[in-house]
């Protein structure tokens, strides 16, 4: 978490260095234009290209080229950026969804309307913020305690991760229903153990709007845990064992080599999970929607992904409050993109 | 990771003495994390079970003796039920028909994107592997209003969807995927085809063989580890996704099952064991995928999270 507050000030110069160094990337590719090229003869035709590169390369490969890099382009920009970009230029306007002239242009009003008229608007935040601060203070470290644990060269580690891990691969439709058989409040698992303990009280788990959205964090981060513990303990395989060694004999105990020695040492890691904390807090959606009985937000459970989606399924649409919120979403979501970006890419300048 | 595996043996072997009758002497810390690890491990597969004993039980068994008793009956009843009576081979059928041209549309458009940018450098390599890597690091709905409206524009011929349109249709949901999944297969790819060496293609290049040879003939071949990760990963998470169909397609019978069982659910909201054993159902393929292919899921999933 605190790293994340750090990292987007980088973006800009790490970025730029890291396009600037590109070209140091590129000479294995560029230099061998003056061997002999069998195939150049239909590219001569092209004449001195600006870049000497493309001129060992016929008609034929440079048209698959293009279909190479500019299928999945256009794919990309058509299906995702484009859309992306459209969500912020419709939340300046107002829109039936209808007819495309009936767009209106309304400035910020979408902006003050969801800051200031919107009962859901604030309450959603707030859920959004207790999701990040929920999961990165429990099921994130629980799940890095686990990894370093499973790294110690026990028996039997391929059983618990199995075991750990498994959640993750259901769907979170499923892990949706799973735990409604778990909280369903005549029927479910939680309220039986209760009622045989003797406190027999009838808890609507999912349906008392102070306690549904922990009942859902507690089955999100069922399957969180296992994600992170599975990132890190890869994290971990890759650490110089020789580190560990050197602590130990200084005196350093498990506790010690672990958050003076592993742990700054696996920065990379740290960054890749706190941007995957962050986005699946941001993102979480499927089991808010499954939990909440199918129908969109419910009071106690409203997250700004679910009421995006009210506004545009609904028959009550309103497409400039959905693009509204959805911008919302994209600049907290860009700061974690950028980090993980500058995290992955920095690399490359070496 | 690779450099890691010698290693073990070495740090091991101080304490590894062997008593008289052959058994090594573990250190008792050693005892305190089994008893974690198998505490935690049990704990979570609790719901997972109370799911399957849920779902192994009659509804007039459970209905008499409450959900927390012990079974009177055990059978498959619920799962026969599920299957015949909701549809399920229909919707799971939906599902192939959606998840297998999603998972080699993207294997195959990822593959190109990166054998562009790791072989044919025109100085944007790094731009466009940012583009695709954040385009797949976007909420989904943050794209999903103006992604309506264009699905609603977008005509397809009659053969293709009955819709007429993007909108309600499979194509539509196999697009959004291939295009939305191609970042995080492309970023794993690119990586993967780094490491093979620049020779191999200057050699190609040389002897005179075209680039769409190389690229099916020599690169694709050598990437076939990374392709087995990949798809195992993809299959698992584009059957799994809830999201689209749920968006972008009206007719509920055109469905994949992940998005189904909330109408399951709505259906026999009454009736928990049904719903345990339909959500089982639909979980299986996964679960069958992940046990077989354990190893090739959690190195895509660790490959592609930025130790590549």
């Amino acid at each position: 978490m605190s790293s994340t507050p750090s990292t987007p000030s980088t973006p800009p110069t790490s970025l730029t260095s890291s396009t600037s160094s590109n070209p140091s990337t590129s000479p294995p590719s560029a230099s061998p234009a003056a061997p002999p090229p069998p195939a150049a003869s239909p590219a001569a035709v092209a004449g001195p290209a600006p870049r000497s590169r493309p001129s060992r390369l016929g008609r034929g490969d440079r048209l698959f080229l293009a279909a190479v890099i500019g299928l999945p382009l256009a794919a990309l920009l058509v299906f995702v950026w484009l859309p992306a970009l459209a969500s912020a230029a419709l939340s300046f306007t107002t829109w039936d969804g209808i007819d495309l002239s009936d767009i209106h242009w309304t400035g910020v009003e979408n902006y003050t309307q969801i800051l200031t008229n919107y009962p859901p608007f604030w309450p959603a935040v707030r859920h959004n913020v207790v999701w990040l601060l929920f999961t990165a203070l429990l099921p994130t470290p629980f799940g890095v305690f686990l990894a370093y644990h499973l790294d110690q060269k026990i028996r039997f580690t391929r059983v618990y991760q199995t075991a750990i891990f498994l959640p993750m691969v259901l769907s979170l439709a499923v892990v949706g229903l799973i735990w409604e058989i778990i909280y369903n409040p005549d029927t479910g698992l939680l309220n039986s153990l209760l009622g045989a303990v003797g406190t027999g009280h009838h808890v609507d788990w999912l349906g008392d709007s102070d306690l549904n959205l922990w009942a859902v964090l507690v089955a999100s981060g069922w399957r969180h845990t296992g994600y992170i513990m599975i990132l890190y303990l890869a994290g971990l395989k890759s650490f110089d064992p020789a580190l560990k060694e050197a602590a130990a004999l200084d005196g350093a105990n498990g506790r010690q080599t672990f958050f003076r020695v592993i742990l700054p040492a696996l920065k990379p890691v740290n960054v890749i999970i706190v941007v995957v904390t962050v986005m699946e807090s941001l993102r979480a959606f499927d089991i808010v929607y499954v939990l909440g009985g199918g129908t969109g937000s419910k009071p106690g459970m409203e997250l700004l992904s679910l009421l995006i989606t009210d506004n545009i399924i609904g028959e009550s649409g309103h497409i400039g409050y959905g693009s509204a919120l959805a911008v919302v979403l994209l600049l907290v979501s860009l700061a974690a993109i950028g980090a993980f970006l500058v995290q992955t890419f920095r690399k490359e300048d070496r | 990771m690779t450099t890691s595996a010698p290693r073990p043996d070495l740090r091991s072997r101080p304490p590894r003495r062997t008593t008289a009758d052959g058994t090594r002497p573990r250190p008792p810390r050693d005892t305190g994390r089994h008893v974690l690890l198998a505490t935690v491990s049990v704990l979570w597969l609790v719901p997972l079970l109370w799911a399957v004993y849920t779902s192994l039980r009659s509804y007039g068994d459970t209905a008499q003796h409450g959900y927390f008793s012990l079974p009177h009956s055990f059978g498959l009843g619920n799962f026969t039920d599920a299957w015949t009576q909701s549809g399920m081979p229909h919707f799971f059928l939906n599902s192939v028909l959606i998840t297998v041209p999603a998972v080699l549309g993207t294997l195959l458009f990822s593959a190109a994107v990166a054998f562009f940018v790791t072989r044919f450098d025109f100085r944007l390599n790094l731009a466009l592997l940012m583009l695709f890597t954040a385009g797949n690091l976007l909420p989904a709905q943050v794209l999903i209003t103006p992604l309506y409206r264009l699905y609603l524009l977008i005509p397809l011929p009659p053969g293709m969807s009955d819709s007429l349109l993007l909108y309600d249709s499979a194509w539509g949901i196999i697009a959004i995927h291939i295009a939305y999944q191609c970042g995080f297969c492309t970023f794993v790819l690119s990586n993967y085809m780094k490491t093979i060496p620049k020779e191999i293609s200057e050699a190609a290049l040389v002897d005179g063989a075209q680039v769409w040879r190389q690229f099916f003939q020599i690169i694709l071949p050598l990437c076939r580890p990374a392709f087995a990760a990949l798809a195992t990963l993809e299959s698992i998470w584009i059957y799994n996704d809830f999201f689209w169909p749920l968006t972008l397609i009206e007719t509920g019978d055109k469905r994949p099952i992940t998005s189904a069982l909330a109408n399951l659910q709505g259906q026999y909201f009454t009736n928990p064991n049904l719903i345990a054993a339909g959500a089982l159902m639909t979980a299986i393929p996964t679960l069958l995928v992940y046990f077989a292919l354990q190893r090739q899921f959690v190195s895509g999933l660790t490959i592609g999270s930025g130790k590549g």
